[in-house]
């Protein structure tokens, strides 16, 4: 076996260390290593998008990411996304428009959708289903949830 | 009938469980760490079908890392028995033999052995040094050849079952044969105008859930046995535990954890008997989980199925006469839901003769499990099918045809009972005046179908405990996992019924251990007969806190009211609830009460729906540009999360009838187990759903339940291919309806 | 009037093709009885000792049963016997 590499990474604002095989994936150290088990493992090659997380601002499957390639990176998980007294706009328009049934695929979509608004803050329907289309949800039929990101991108114009 | 007094039941508050699924807290099954706990990976079997001739684990077992091994010879050997599962009955020798093979595997895929090691890679690098030598037999893959004479049969101990006894006395791979006649069949089709028989076959499809199948299990010291999993019924998971593992139920508890979808798919055990055994021979936790291709190719599809349907109809378009033949594919163990399929292929419509053959046959495929609504989506495809010809014969609008025909109070099924009161009429007049049927669909190559479904929805047992806090909450605990909402739908319920509001209720789905029997998350019944069982518990702390306040006042029961979240009593006494939970730990025992139901089964729901497709002749692709959905939901509890179950399930519908399908080759290897080539629909191959909520009460409910979570998957191919068929002139027969096999429709055309 | 049974087609071969028996019983097993006094053959298909066989289960009226043999059939009920579903 290859030996451990210590990796320093940025996530969710702090600076973190972790030791990982090189045959590790993101995912997999986040989840059982650094206990942030909300970026969900769906398929583990990339199709299903439930490991979404930014690194450096762009939504990725951290499934498809070897933990030590984030070595430098700044990664943001679902786990960092509400701020300390509430919750941001996108997971609020989600519990409003019921936009999550078995909820096992929001962190995804949450990620991503983050990304998206970051990008285009003003997004389109076709914008938004185009972006999300990496994300797979097979409860809702996407209805909701497109609705949700639209929600959310109007709430945060006004702010 | 509208709910013109309910406060809380019509409304739309913020599920109990949403901010744990929106931060990433709520804690799914893969996500539970305990101490110590050891990491487990499968060995599946490369073939679809051979015999085992020896297994070596030594290897194995001395890789550095590596805890425990177990085969199939772990688990004690089962005799024919079929255990009552409360949802289904099941065979648990075959169920056995499912969870780890023992003398044949009968589809890739099949677990033959388990490693439990330090980390997940240790236990996958080992499971290669599991030496598994097989005679590698032939399979076979299809209904029809499976049901020669000449086929390679999988199960040496199933013959042909049918309500008369058996009807083969060789091994066989047809293990049911079903029968339903009404009427005289010749007669009906003497009397039609127009006949029409048509042949359909359908694919493999999956569930799809994004959740993989995941269990971890502690076999303690003292011989208890705790298993964390994600399940439609964490009581099933028990009992079949209890039966496979030959222990008394009482020695395992179940805890269930947040489910990430199942559809049907998580009933059945799979890891969670190996998971225990693992646990046992190392003396720690294991955590077991599903790799994505493990989920496509070893747990539960739904059975490819052929299927010919022929029915007549006289010049006004009345039905005379229906007939069916359904085959489905039960996959390697018999147990398909094709009875299902023949109880539901006519029964949207009052069909005065008619007759239904069902067989049930083993394949080299996964064994086959329930998919929402189990079978209905076959056979509608079917039926509805040809309804469509038939209204095409006639010159007939097919909304005209289906009011005409369609089942209600009083209509006597195929099957011979009579339905109660239902809204299958009703479902088609929200149609008829839906914006969407009335606007006129312009352009080439672009078509409107419609078409019906029905969906049983069934009873069965629930058990709830509701707690009294001071503060005025109540806790509700609840044994139905929460799939889709639950949480909401019965604490809305039990709020109702109390008079106060729904964010007042504190509602957990707690283990085995810490509250009474649950049926499965199934079958469309957890807001019904769970709904029963809080409305229940509901007016128990209602008759207790009227006793209550009754000796606070020292006034007589008789002259205390419960309304409105109020006690009233004799000279303007009042107390809201609040004021009273108050009280309660001043004035006697704490309020603890218990809600059941059980013995109340549903009157069976339908939906109607209506889309509107493009297809472009150079591909065969199929764009979805408009869908409406009506459905019969008796009473809408949580409006949005009505609309949710059916937006979503007409869009596993819509993925069933456009893309989905197992892709084998000769070998009889699945050649799509990933998501890329397994193609649900995403974000992009779907428009808006509109929703019309029918509401024709069920009066078997308090407030008028029916189950929604099935329904709306049965109607969508019909739908598609009637609009496909608009669109290009071409009829679809097959399954799904994908670019490929469309092309070459439009091609030989 | 009296309950009546409605014979599953395959078990039509035990009633000389008679598709609905007439016969009074107070509950499903008493029904049973009664149309075994008549046909013989036709208890063992439908129970198993003091139980609906496996997979079976029965309906009285439009409704599904939910007390199996003890289930009360009233004098004008109908009673079929059906596969037990259950559902996704």
């Amino acid at each position: 076996m290859a030996k451990k590499r210590i990796v320093t990474t940025t996530i969710n604002g702090k600076e973190t260390q972790f030791l990982c095989q090189p045959r590790q994936t993101l995912l997999e150290i986040l989840r059982d290593d650094l206990a942030l088990t909300g970026s969900k493992e769906g398929c583990s090659n990339g199709n299903c998008g439930a490991c979404t997380v930014l690194c450096n601002g762009k939504a990725v499957n951290s499934c498809l990411i070897l933990a030590v390639e984030a070595e430098g990176a700044e990664i943001e998980t679902i786990e960092g996304v509400a701020p300390v007294d509430g919750l941001d706009s996108l997971q609020d328009a989600f519990l409003q428009q019921a936009a999550l049934q078995c909820g096992i695929c929001t962190p995804g979509f949450i990620m991503s959708a983050k990304a998206l608004l970051q990008e285009q803050p003003d997004p389109s329907e076709e914008d938004i289903r185009f972006n999300l289309a990496g994300n797979l949800c097979r409860c809702t039929g996407y209805d909701k949830i497109v609705r949700a990101v639209q929600d959310a991108a109007a709430a945060r114009q006004q702010v | 009938m509208a709910s013109t007094s309910y406060k809380v039941i019509g409304t739309r508050p913020i599920r109990h469980d949403g901010t744990d699924k929106v931060t990433g807290r709520a804690q799914f099954g893969a996500d539970i760490q305990l101490s110590g706990m050891l990491f487990g990976a499968i060995l599946r079997s490369p073939h679809a079908h051979a015999r085992i001739k020896s297994i070596d684990i030594s290897q194995a077992e001395s890789y550095p890392g590596v805890h425990a091994v177990v085969t199939g010879t772990d688990l004690p050997e089962q005799q024919q028995k079929v255990a009552h599962l409360g949802e289904g009955d099941v065979n648990l020798y075959h169920l056995s033999q499912n969870v780890l093979a023992r003398q044949k595997v009968l589809y890739k895929g099949h677990a033959v052995a388990a490693v439990a090691a330090d980390d997940i890679h240790i236990a996958q690098e080992a499971t290669q040094l599991i030496n598994v030598e097989y005679e590698v037999l032939p399979p076979v893959l299809d209904v029809l050849e499976a049901m020669q004479d000449e086929a390679p049969v999988l199960n040496d101990d199933v013959r042909t079952d049918s309500m008369a006894g058996e009807e083969s006395k060789d091994p066989t791979n047809v293990a049911k044969h079903y029968f339903y006649e009404k009427g005289n069949i010749e007669k009906g089709f003497e009397a039609a105008h127009v006949v029409i028989e048509r042949e359909y076959r359908t694919s493999t499809v999956h569930q799809g859930y994004i959740e993989p199948h995941n269990a971890t299990a502690l076999w303690n010291q003292d011989g208890q046995i705790t298993i964390w999993t994600s399940t439609q019924g964490s009581f099933m998971v028990r009992q079949q535990m209890a039966d496979l593992l030959k222990l008394p139920e009482s020695r395992i508890k179940v805890v269930p954890m947040e489910i990430g979808g199942g559809f049907g798919g998580k009933i059945s055990v799979y890891l969670q008997p190996v998971a225990a055994l693992l646990s046992k021979k190392s003396g720690r936790p294991v955590k077991l989980v599903m790799d994505r291709a493990s989920v496509f190719e070893a747990t539960g599809p739904t059975p490819g199925s052929y299927i010919r349907v022929k029915m007549g109809a006289d010049r006004e378009g009345k039905l005379t006469a229906a007939e069916a033949y359904v085959a489905f594919e039960a996959g390697g163990f018999p147990g398909s839901p094709v009875v299902c399929a023949c109880m539901c292929i006519f029964a949207c419509y009052d069909v005065p003769h008619g007759r239904i053959n069902g067989y049930d046959v083993c394949v080299n495929k996964p064994r086959s499990n329930a998919y929402r609504a189990p079978g209905s989506t076959h056979a509608a495809f079917a039926a509805e099918s040809v309804v469509d010809e038939i209204c095409e014969r006639l010159e007939m609008d097919p909304v005209e045809f289906r009011l005409k025909n369609a089942a209600q109070e009083g209509t006597r099924r195929v099957d011979g009972v009579q339905f109660a009161r239902i809204g299958m009429k009703e479902t088609v007049e929200a149609i008829r005046d839906s914006e969407h049927w009335k606007s006129s669909l312009e352009g080439k190559y672009r078509g409107r179908g419609i078409a019906s479904g029905f969906w049983f929805n069934v009873g069965l047992k629930s058990s709830v405990t509701a707690m009294l806090a001071a503060d005025g909450t109540v806790s509700l605990l609840e044994g139905s996992t929460d799939i889709g909402g639950t949480r909401a739908s019965l604490s809305m319920q039990l709020a109702e019924t109390l008079g106060i509001a729904a964010e007042d209720i504190k509602p957990a789905v707690v283990d085995t251990d810490s509250v009474g029997y649950n049926d499965v998350t199934g079958g469309s019944r957890v807001t019904f007969s769970t709904g029963i069982a809080v409305h229940n518990a509901g007016l128990e702390m209602r008759r207790q806190l009227i006793e209550r306040v009754a000796n606070i006042w020292e006034v007589k029961v008789e002259d205390v009211q419960y309304e409105d979240g109020k006690v009233r009593g004799p000279g303007g006494k009042e107390f809201t609830f609040r004021e009273l939970a108050a009280k309660i730990h001043a004035t006697g025992e704490p309020i603890t009460v218990k809600g059941t139901s059980g013995s109340e089964n549903q009157a069976g729901a339908f939906g109607t729906h209506c889309v509107d497709v493009e297809v472009d002749p150079e591909t065969g692709k199929v764009d979805v540009l408009r869908y409406t959905i009506a459905q019969d939901c008796g009473t809408a509890i949580h409006p949005a999360y009505v609309e949710g179950q059916m937006q979503g399930g007409a869009a596993q519908g819509i993925g069933w009838a456009l893309n989905e399908e197992y892709v084998y080759d000769e070998h009889g290897a699945m050649r799509n187990a990933t998501f890329l080539d397994y193609r649900i629909p995403t974000c992009c191959d779907l428009p808006m759903m509109d929703t019309i909520i029918v509401e024709v009460p069920d009066p078997q409910h308090p407030f008028g339940v029916r189950g929604v979570g099935e329904v709306p998957i049965a109607p969508p191919p019909a739908a598609l291919v009637a609009a496909i068929y608009q669109a290009v002139g071409v009829r679809m027969r097959e399954l799904p309806a994908s670019p490929p096999r469309l092309l070459h429709q439009i091609l030989q055309r | 009037m009296v309950p009546l049974v409605y014979i599953p087609p395959l078990l039509k071969s035990l009633t000389n093709g008679q598709e609905i028996v007439e016969v009074s019983g107070k509950n499903v097993r008493e029904v049973i009885q009664a149309v075994e006094a008549i046909y013989p053959g036709f208890a063992a298909r439908i129970c198993d000792g003091d139980d609906l066989r496996s997979g079976l289960a029965v309906t009285v009226g439009t409704k599904l049963a939910t007390n199996g043999l003890r289930e009360v059939v009233d004098t004008d009920s109908e009673v079929h016997f059906l596969p037990a579903i259950s559902g996704g």
